[in-house]
């Protein structure tokens, strides 16, 4: 290559990096957009032109938010909705993914494609049996109620039988001899040696859950056992709108799944990618 | 040794049933309850008689339905290759960058999948206000008119496609960019020595090695994309929800609005056997790919 046309491919170069960034700028905006909004208050919200930062800052429509609403028991409630739900769905689908790759049973090629299958299953179409399910069962707007239809990911069995098989076969040979359970085998062998996959299984599993929205939405009626993500959207004030603490509220719903990606980057993007089949 | 095999089937359906259990009672019976009571009159709770294929039959001139049909369609039209492409870009431009930078510039446009969708309608509902939104002041500037997006029926979807876009686009990028990290750096270095042009070393090298990942991501989208309901009810809420009618919504407007649990059955049997027809080619598509790696 001449030094001419390495100067026009450098030249190039930096201006799709200028471009990539000026647009994860934009695109990242209306995020920023909605919390400076929620900090301003209410007349500065809906002046004609645009101020990218406060005149006053203000956290009113938060504490209006936190106080004035029902906004409490619905974070609540989808904390138990969403830790239950992690916990169950991870643990079982831990036991089977563990059944599945170190023991032969009759009928586990079966299953295994039983839990392929339900891949296919979209869950919206099941939504009018879940609710009689649900109903014939008494646990609508309970906890119990939520938490039910959104208890299988197949996708974490998958994952888990993966990382099991690739468990070198010594670990088990030697644990067999020391006749060690396979209780044993499993929480004091495989399960550690995966505690990377479970943590990341777990957080995407929560962060799954907290954004839940059409079934919940269908499950509870009362609003104090919303879940945030479809309360914040079901109330609204009685008098007139108030785009302030609509937008404070919505932070407020965010922020927990949000927080937990920017802690744990790795592992979400790790999960994430997973769950989508391909190895990382 | 036979007892230990005994005590191995033991251990085994010990591990799997609370799975099963709960895969019988919330995959299984639900859906065999769909397609019974799609052939009765049932309301939403509580049993109805035989009809036959009577609320199949209804569907065929049946206007909402086709009119559900045919906008789930259209929106799977603005957003599965439009979304695609545009990750894709992203992508592209993304995994050039490194270190802090990437990883910066990478959790800008993935935040905004991780949020919950009502997040997600709360911002855009604000950035697309028809008073105060600031999409609006951008229409200004452009001197053009503003547009009262989510009440109008034209721009409705389209508005609805570009927010998913934003919304799920990290997905997407992510799955492009370790689909680009598979590719090795030499092929890069050799075309480099070959003074391959920057479009070319794309169309040669980058297109043809990402095609697996792309297939999937296209596939996911689309499945994804038929099941559409969040983001149209949302932004329906006071405006005309009939007008922007997608297939799940149906399903809830006859289940749960009209209380007629066997009608809506029948929508909702449809909804399942066009994702199981997609995801069954899909299937295969995966399996095609990686017999061609290999």
């Amino acid at each position: 290559m001449n030094a001419t046309a390495a100067r026009t491919w450098n030249v190039w170069g930096g201006l799709i990096t200028l471009a990539t960034i000026a647009c994860a700028v934009v695109w990242a905006f209306p995020l920023y957009w909605g919390v400076v909004s929620s900090l301003k208050p209410e007349d500065e919200v809906v002046r004609p032109y645009i101020e990218l930062w406060p005149e006053t800052l203000t956290f009113q429509h938060y504490v209006h938010a936190i106080f004035a609403t029902q906004i409490g028991a619905w974070y609540l409630n989808s904390v138990v909705v969403a830790l239950g739900v992690t916990v169950i769905c991870v643990f079982t689908s831990m036991l089977c993914g563990y059944a599945i790759s170190q023991l032969r049973f009759p009928g586990r090629t079966a299953l295994w494609w039983l839990i392929l299958a339900s891949f296919m299953v979209p869950t919206q179409a099941l939504i009018i049996n879940h609710f009689v399910l649900v109903a014939q069962l008494g646990l609508l707007n309970t906890w119990a109620g939520i938490m039910l239809p959104q208890l299988i990911h197949p996708v974490i069995i998958i994952v888990y039988k993966q990382f099991f098989d690739q468990v070198p076969r010594d670990f088990r040979e030697a644990a067999v001899m020391d006749n060690a359970s396979e209780f044993a085998i499993l929480f004091k062998v495989y399960l550690p040696m995966n505690w990377g996959v479970t943590t990341a299984l777990s957080i995407v599993c929560f962060i799954w859950t907290w954004n839940a929205f059409l079934w919940p939405f269908l499950a509870v009626t009362k609003t104090e056992m919303m879940t945030v993500t479809v309360g914040i959207t079901q109330v609204n004030d009685a008098f007139g709108i108030y785009y302030a603490r609509e937008l404070a509220a919505a932070v407020l719903a965010g922020l927990p799944v949000a927080l937990a990606y920017l802690f744990f980057q790795r592992r979400v993007t790790e999960a994430i990618t997973l769950s989508a089949g391909i190895k990382g | 040794m036979l007892k230990d095999r005994r005590s191995d089937i033991l251990v085994a359906l010990v591990l799997i049933a609370p799975f099963l259990a709960i895969y019988l009672l919330v995959f299984v019976y639900p859906t065999i309850q769909m397609f019974r009571i799609s052939f009765t009159d049932a309301p939403l709770i509580g049993a109805g008689s035989w009809k036959g294929i009577d609320n199949y039959a209804r569907l065929d001139n049946d206007p909402m339905f086709r009119r559900a049909l045919w906008n789930t369609l259209y929106f799977v039209l603005l957003t599965v290759i439009p979304g695609t492409l545009i990750a894709l870009l992203i992508a592209l431009g993304v995994s050039r960058l490194a270190g802090r930078l990437q990883a910066l510039v990478l959790a800008l446009f993935f935040l905004p999948y991780i949020l919950p969708v009502s997040v997600v309608y709360l911002l855009w509902d604000w950035t697309l206000n028809f008073q105060f939104g600031i999409a609006m002041h951008v229409l200004d500037w452009l001197g053009i008119a503003r547009i009262p997006v989510t009440k109008s029926a034209t721009w409705f979807m389209p508005a609805v496609a570009w927010v998913t876009i934003w919304w799920t686009a990290g997905f997407s990028i992510l799955l492009f960019l370790a689909g680009l990290r598979t590719i090795p750096t030499e092929i890069y270095e050799a075309a480099a020595l070959d003074n391959a042009s920057r479009w070319t070393t794309f169309r040669k090298i980058t297109w043809p090695l990402l095609r697996p990942v792309s297939a999937l991501v296209l596939t996911i989208q689309l499945i994804l994309q038929l099941k559409i309901f969040d983001q149209v009810y949302l932004f329906s809420q006071g405006g005309r929800p009939n007008d922007n009618m997608v297939l799940v919504y149906y399903v809830f407007q006859r289940a749960f609005q009209q209380n007629q649990g066997g009608r809506a059955a029948a929508v909702a049997v449809t909804l399942f056997v066009l994702v199981v027809v997609v995801s069954v080619f899909q299937f295969q598509l995966l399996r095609f790919a990686e017999r061609r790696r290999q």
